[in-house]
C-alpha cells in the first residue's frame, strides 16, 4: 500500500505545489504507515537531480514517463497505471486547472472518490474525513470519503512545505496510453509571458473601479511588479474589459488564497469576498472608510488611491533595495 | 446538432452563508436559489449554436422537486426540453454517473457543464461525465466553436490559453468570457409553461463523498488603519510585523 502523488512539471522545472503536495503526502502516508510514491509524466520531466530531491520532502520512490503530449487525459492514464502498481489508497494532485482535468478521469478508471480544494489532512480516526472549501470560500465543509481508493486534490499554498529526507530513488515508469487521451489536439498554447499567473501567487494586488479606467494600471502593476506579485481585479473591472477576464477574483471568478491581498478602490461586496478572504493577510484601500472591505481587513488605508500607491510604491521600491 | 447543458441550482451569489442543525446542514431560510452562473454561460451558449446551425437544447438538473422553478428558467431563457433526475445530489460522483447513465443512450453531440458550481465547488462533474461516456473533455473554456463535427475551443491553463480542437461528440466546461448570459423575455417565460419538463427516476447511484458538518471561516480580528499621509509605513508592518513581504 502506498500514496502516490502526481508532480506536475511545467518546462522541466517543479512548481512549488509539487513540493507542498509531496510534503502533505509524506504526512498522510505516516499517518496509514504507508510509503510515499511519485509519479512524473510530462513532455518535459525535470532533471534526475531534481526528481531525486523530492525525497527530501518525503518521496520514498520518483518515477518519471516522458508523454507525447502535456494532455491530462493521458496524465491521468499513467496515474491509474501506477497507483495499480503501488497500490496506492490514496492519489495526491494540486487543486489548480491542471489537476482539476486529471482528478475526473483518474477517479473513474480507479473507481475513487475526489474531494477538491482541500484544506486539511485527513482524519482516519472516524472513517476518512478532510476538510475543503465550499461555497466559494464562504464556508468550509468536513466530509467523508468511503471509496477504497481517495483522490484528494489539495489546494495550493495552505500546506507546508517540510524537508525531512534524503535523495529518493528515481525510475522509469511506463504505462500504455491509449489513443483516446490524445483526443484533444493543442493547436497552441498562449502562456503569459513575465508575470507571475494569479493561482500561483503569493502576493497579489488588485484593482477595482475606484482605479476609475484601465490607463491607471500602470500603478496596480508598479506595486505589483516591485513586490513579486501578481495582479488581480474585480468582476465589473474584468466585465469592462479594462483586465483580462482570468484577473477576475470572487465567487464567479478565481478563488485565491495569497499570503497578501492587496485591495485598491474595492469596496468589498460579498461576491468579492468570497474570492479573498481566506488571503492570510488582507490590505484594503478605499476613499471611503465604511467600504465594507475594511470589516474584513487586517490593514486598511483610508485614502485615495491616486496618493496613496505612489507611496506605497516608493516605500516597497526602498525596501526591495535594502533587501 | 443536440446539446445537453447540465445545470445545478445555488444559492444567490448574495446568500450570506449559514448552517442549522449543529452546523450539519445548509440554512436554506430566505435563500433566493439561482442557475448556478457558469451553467446560464454554457446554456446560452448552447442556444447560439442551434440557432445558428439547427438543434436542440435540453438541460438537466439532478435534485429534487423544489428546483423545478430554476429549471423553468431555463426554458423561458430558450432551452427546448428538460430533463430532472430525482435524487438529492450529494456529490460529483452521483450527480455525474446518473447524468452519464441518462444520457448515454441519447446521442448528444455536445454535453456541456460549468467550470464549477459555486455552491460545491467540486469543478468535477463535467470530467466525471466524459470519463464515463469515454468522451474527450475540454475543461475551462472562455470560446467553442463548431464547425461540422470539429470543435475549436480556447480554454484556460495555468498561467496561460490553449487553443484545442477535437471532434463531436464531446463534452466542455464553461468558463467566465464563454459568451453574456442571456435572460428570459415575456414570450420565454409564457413558452416555458408549456415545454416538456420530464422527471427521471434516479438510477441509484451511491455517493462516495458524504459533508458531516460545516464551518465559517474565523472571524476577523479588527482592522489596523494607517494614516494615508504615512500610507509608506505599511510597507515596514508587512515586512517587521506581519512577515510577508
Ligand atoms: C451574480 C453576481 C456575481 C458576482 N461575482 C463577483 C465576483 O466574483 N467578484 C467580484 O469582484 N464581484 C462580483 N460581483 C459584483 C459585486 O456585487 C460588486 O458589484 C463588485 O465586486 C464591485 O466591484 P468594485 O468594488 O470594483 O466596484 P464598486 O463597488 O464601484 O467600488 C469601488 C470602490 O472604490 C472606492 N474608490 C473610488 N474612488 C477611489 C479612489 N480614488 N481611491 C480609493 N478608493 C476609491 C469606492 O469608495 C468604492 O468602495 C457579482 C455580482 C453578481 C450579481
Ligand atoms: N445537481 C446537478 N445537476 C446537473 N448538473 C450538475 C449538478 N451539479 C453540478 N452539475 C454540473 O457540473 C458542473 C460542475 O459542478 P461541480 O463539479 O459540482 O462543481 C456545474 O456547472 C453543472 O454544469
Amino acid at each position: 500500500m502506498s500514496i502516490l502523488i502526481f508532480a506536475e512539471s511545467s518546462e522541466g522545472k517543479f512548481k512549488k505545489a509539487v513540493f507542498e503536495a509531496v510534503s502533505y503526502g509524506k504526512e498522510v502516508a505516516d499517518k496509514l504507515g504507508v510509503e510515499v510514491n511519485v509519479l512524473c509524466a510530462s513532455t518535459q520531466v525535470p532533471t534526475d537531480a531534481d526528481l531525486a530531491a523530492l525525497g527530501k520532502f518525503g518521496a520514498n520512490k520518483v518515477w518519471k514517463m516522458t508523454l507525447s503530449e502535456d494532455r491530462p487525459a493521458a496524465m491521468a492514464e499513467a496515474l491509474a497505471d501506477a497507483a495499480g502498481k503501488c497500490g496506492a489508497r490514496v492519489v495526491v494532485i494540486s487543486n489548480n486547472y491542471n489537476g482539476k482535468s486529471i482528478a475526473p478521469a483518474l477517479a473513474v478508471q480507479l473507481k475513487a472518490s475526489i474531494a477538491s480544494g482541500v484544506i486539511s489532512v485527513p482524519d482516519t480516526n472516524n472513517g476518512f474525513q478532510v476538510k475543503r472549501g465550499v461555497y466559494s470560500g464562504k464556508a468550509f465543509a468536513q466530509v467523508n470519503l468511503t471509496s477504497v481508493v481517495k483522490i484528494l486534490a489539495i489546494t495550493p499554498n495552505t500546506f507546508a512545505i517540510k524537508e525531512s529526507g534524503n535523495d529518493a530513488a528515481v525510475e522509469a515508469f511506463s504505462a500504455s496510453i491509449s489513443d483516446a487521451s490524445y483526443r484533444l489536439k493543442a493547436q497552441s498554447v498562449n502562456k503569459v509571458q513575465g508575470k507571475i499567473p494569479l493561482t500561483e501567487a503569493e502576493v497579489v494586488v488588485s484593482g477595482g473601479r475606484g482605479m476609475k479606467g484601465p490607463e491607471n494600471w500602470g500603478l496596480i502593476e508598479d506595486l505589483a511588479t516591485t513586490l513579486g506579485a501578481a495582479t488581480a481585479c474585480s468582476k465589473p473591472v474584468a466585465d469592462m474589459d479594462w483586465r483580462p477576464h482570468e484577473e477576475h477574483v470572487g465567487q464567479t471568478g478565481i478563488t485565491i488564497k495569497p499570503n497578501l491581498y492587496i485591495a485598491v478602490g474595492i469596496s468589498g461586496a460579498i461576491q468579492h469576498l468570497a474570492g479573498v478572504s481566506s488571503s492570510k493577510v488582507i490590505v484594503a484601500i478605499n476613499k471611503d472608510p465604511e467600504a465594507p472591505f475594511f470589516k474584513v481587513a487586517d490593514y486598511g488605508i483610508v485614502g485615495d488611491a491616486f496618493d496613496v500607491l505612489p507611496r506605497l510604491i516608493a516605500a516597497a521600491k526602498e525596501l526591495k533595495a535594502a533587501q | 446538432m443536440k446539446i445537453l447543458v447540465c445545470m445545478s441550482v445555488v444559492p444567490d451569489t448574495t446568500t450570506k452563508i449559514t448552517f442549522t442543525d449543529n452546523n450539519t446542514k445548509f440554512n436554506t431560510a430566505g435563500v433566493q436559489y439561482i442557475i448556478n452562473p457558469y451553467d446560464e454561460l454554457s446554456l446560452t451558449r448552447a442556444l447560439e449554436l442551434t440557432e445558428a446551425q439547427g438543434g436542440t437544447v435540453t438541460v438537466i438538473h439532478v435534485g429534487l422537486a423544489d428546483s423545478e422553478a430554476s429549471i423553468r428558467k431555463a426554458l423561458a431563457i430558450g432551452a427546448h426540453d428538460a430533463i430532472r433526475i430525482n435524487a438529492e445530489p450529494v456529490d460529483a460522483t452521483l450527480v455525474a454517473q446518473e447524468i452519464a447513465n441518462w444520457a448515454g443512450s441519447q446521442g448528444f453531440d455536445l454535453i456541456l457543464t460549468g467550470r464549477e458550481s459555486i455552491d460545491y465547488n467540486g469543478g468535477l462533474v463535467g470530467g466525471l461525465i466524459a470519463a464515463h461516456l469515454d468522451l474527450p473533455f475540454i475543461n475551462i473554456v472562455t470560446q467553442l466553436d463548431v464547425a461540422g463535427t470539429e470543435v475549436t475551443a480556447i480554454r484556460d491553463i495555468d498561467g496561460g490559453k490553449e487553443t484545442v480542437k477535437a471532434n463531436l461528440p464531446l463534452v466542455a466546461s464553461a468558463q467566465k468570457d464563454l459568451t453574456e448570459p442571456r435572460i428570459p423575455n415575456m414570450r420565454g417565460i409564457m413558452a416555458a409553461r408549456t415545454k416538456p419538463l420530464q422527471v427521471v427516476e434516479a438510477s441509484g447511484v451511491q455517493a462516495l463523498g458524504q459533508s458531516l458538518s460545516f464551518e465559517l471561516p474565523p472571524a476577523k480580528g479588527a482592522v489596523k488603519l494607517i494614516d494615508a499621509e504615512k500610507a509608506g509605513d505599511l510597507i515596514q508592518m508587512l515586512h517587521q510585523e506581519a512577515k510577508i513581504i
